[in-house]
């Protein structure tokens, strides 16, 4: 396990240390300590690392993340693990706002909440949250998967394309064009791997599928008042 | 028609209305035969105050020109020096502005990766991410950074020669993307992410953050994932020109890209097109005060875009304080856009050659924006570039002349002291006096 004290070196120090791992690397354990609610850490990382924070994140803590694990040991800020292509990321806290936003791929866990705009505009990413999320979340959600064992906000799915989105507990409201949707067997086996590999106990039976009405796809004046 | 009626009485000569003009009307019918605004792709077509109100005042007894042919007239600029480490180097301070992969073709982007490449200039991705062609053919690329992230990722943004976060565009100040279905194709249905055939509607906020200070830390991610060494450009629409600059140069942007309403777009409302934001004129003073206000001029740069069409507008752009520009609707027509050659098959469209603005329906003639593969076959990509250099390098040309005339050795000497304005409003959104007085409106000092 190599350690970096991020108050010590700094946070350049820090992320040009973990990018210049490379994929065959056998430094592959990383610590990262008192990192104090900076931003950006771990972001941009390009190899098949695990690098654990060991308490709170800022803005961005794994942006961009491709192979690498990160985990965070506390809460993280805004916009974690936005533009994820691949990897895992497992926050133990509460993540806040535009969690995996954009998101192409890979995983995102949280064991706590997040807040609103979780997955926007996500386009492969699978996010399962064991608590809530906040409003607004998924809005334009392209493709992916989004996982809630708690409750939805407003505005769930609001101007969704293709992504899923399976919740246990209560919607507040769906968005424009987001429905209820029928779960299948398939979503049922897809929802099961995808609780098993955030290492969340839950039936997927439990569970409710949304998705796009795909009634804005194409502009129709007549439904002008939905947007 | 009868002049008189039956008694002999004289008819009035029928009067068109200066409001209800047949444009308009036009426009009316339209309205109520569709129920659906018109979309359409270019800029502001209504008349502004522009760069043609300026004049330069050339040389006289007290300002001696250089020598045409003989002296030199330097035209190179070096574009986000202040933070990163590999800041990018033009010859010519006239760039590409950004145009998706989708709105045009692939041969059009590679055409405008050649010509730019040729005449020693930079092109810019768009709304779709960035294509092997024009990677492959543009020796400075900039990756534009757009709240939709259509096809974004780190392996493109470590690729590119500098990222521009993209917050407004001239033709739409707060507006998002539009790319309609006719244009999703396979394969820009695989870069995007999305369905084929289906409407795409780019947000018009970026999904991760609002306002100056969120700005500020994802400027910081986008350096610390590029490791500090491509520039970073801010590019804001011409809405309010003096905060922008100034909010974007606090947050830490290299360059600063200010577009104005006479700026392409893709497509967009006609309404929005024509009626939101600020003349290209307008904004360059502005921006200018917030870069000389905050100590920032020549060290974060301004590329001023929108309408600029010749070298004349080039030296305007770069006397009122601009450190370079970018065409995009200019270029295009190099390449081919609305030449009337292909003037039976505009007309076919219910246009003609230079009104052509239909471009999100995909239909262009000179298969420069569009997807179908039997138009884009028209467009040949080496010839474009060769066309898009000659265009830039005379518009380079022109600059220098002027440039030269005015006495000075590098582009960047021209000073609104070389200009004069036409109509009191052009003197008062450029600051250069009147012709023929030493006033301009709001002048300081003066009480008009």
């Amino acid at each position: 396990m190599q350690t970096i004290d991020l108050s010590d070196v700094g946070l350049r120090e820090t992320n040009k240390t973990l990018h210049a791992q490379s994929a065959d690397t056998n430094q592959t354990a990383w610590e990262i300590i008192n990192p104090r609610g900076a931003h950006a850490i771990a972001c941009g990382l390009d190899a098949p690392i695990e690098v654990t924070v060991k308490g709170s994140t800022g803005y961005y803590c794994a942006g961009m993340n491709q192979q690498a694990t990160v985990n965070i040991h506390g809460s993280a800020g805004p916009g974690t693990g936005e533009n994820i292509m691949s990897g895992k990321i497992v926050i133990e806290g509460d993540a806040s706002q535009y969690l995996g936003a954009t998101g192409h791929g890979g995983l995102i866990v949280v064991k706590g909440n997040a807040s609103s705009r979780c997955g926007i505009s996500m386009k492969g990413v699978n996010i399962v949250v064991q608590g809530n999320i906040g409003h607004m979340s998924a809005f334009m959600g392209q493709s992916g998967n989004l996982v809630v064992c708690g409750d939805a906000g407003d505005a769930l799915g609001d101007s969704c394309y293709e992504a899923r989105f399976f919740v246990r507990g209560a919607v507040k409201s769906l968005g424009a064009d987001c429905e209820k949707k029928e779960m299948r067997e398939e979503h049922l086996t897809l929802l099961q791997g995808l609780l098993d590999e955030a290492g969340i106990d839950a039936d997927p039976r439990d569970f409710t599928r949304y998705g796009s009405a795909r009634r804005l796809y194409n502009f129709d004046v007549d439904n002008a008042g939905a947007y | 028609m009868n002049k008189h009626d039956a008694k002999g009485i004289p008819h009035t000569t029928p009067r068109q209305s200066a409001t209800f003009t047949q444009d308009i009307n036009s426009d009316i019918r339209r309205a109520a035969a569709t129920g659906i605004y018109d979309i359409r792709g270019g800029g502001a077509k209504r008349k502004v105050p522009s760069f043609d109100d300026l004049l330069f005042m050339g040389a006289s007894i007290s300002r001696y020109p250089l020598e045409g042919y003989r002296e030199k007239c330097e035209t190179s600029v070096t574009i986000g020096g202040l933070h990163a480490e590999n800041p990018i180097e033009l010859d010519i301070p006239i760039t590409i502005a950004g145009m998706s992969f989708g709105a045009l073709s692939g041969p059009a982007k590679e055409a405008l990766g050649r010509g730019a490449s040729a005449a020693g200039t930079s092109t810019t991705t768009g709304d779709g991410g960035m294509t092997p062609e024009e990677r492959g053919h543009s020796d400075k690329l900039v990756y534009q950074y757009l709240p939709s992230r259509y096809g974004m990722n780190p392996d493109d943004l470590r690729r590119a020669d500098a990222i521009e976060i993209v917050v407004g565009q001239g033709a739409k100040p707060g507006g998002g993307g539009m790319l309609l279905g006719q244009k999703i194709s396979d394969r820009v249905a695989e870069m995007r992410n999305l369905p084929k055939g289906i409407d795409q509607r780019s947000a018009c906020r970026h999904p991760d953050w609002t306002g100056p200070d969120d700005l500020e830390i994802k400027i910081l991610e986008l350096r610390e994932i590029t490791g500090w060494k491509v520039p970073i450009y801010v590019k804001v629409a011409g809405a309010r020109p003096y905060y922008d600059t100034t909010l974007a140069i606090k947050a830490g942007a290299d360059a600063v890209v200010l577009d104005g309403m006479q700026g392409g777009t893709a497509a967009t409302q006609d309404v929005f097109i024509e009626h939101v934001g600020q003349p290209t004129l307008a904004i360059v003073r502005p921006a200018v005060q917030a870069l000389q206000d905050l100590g920032m001029h020549r060290k974060v740069q301004l590329i001023l875009s929108g309408g600029i069409r010749s070298g004349a507008d080039v030296a305007k752009a770069m006397a009122l304080g601009a450190d370079a520009v970018a065409i995009g609707t200019a270029a295009l027509i190099a390449l081919g856009d609305n030449d009337p050659k292909w003037e039976a098959e505009y007309n076919a469209l219910g246009t003609t050659a230079g009104a052509y603005d239909d471009w999100h329906e995909g239909r262009d003639p000179a298969g420069i924006t569009t997807q179908d593969p039997e138009l884009m076959a028209r467009f040949d990509p080496v010839e474009g570039g060769r066309r898009l250099k000659n265009y830039l390098k005379v518009m380079t040309l022109e600059a220098q002349t002027i440039a030269r005339a005015c006495g000075k050795n590098h582009l960047h000497n021209l000073e609104p002291e070389d200009l004069v304005a036409l109509t009191m409003e052009a003197a008062a959104m450029a600051r250069v006096p009147l012709a023929g007085t030493d006033w301009y409106p709001g002048k300081p000092g003066t009480s008009y």
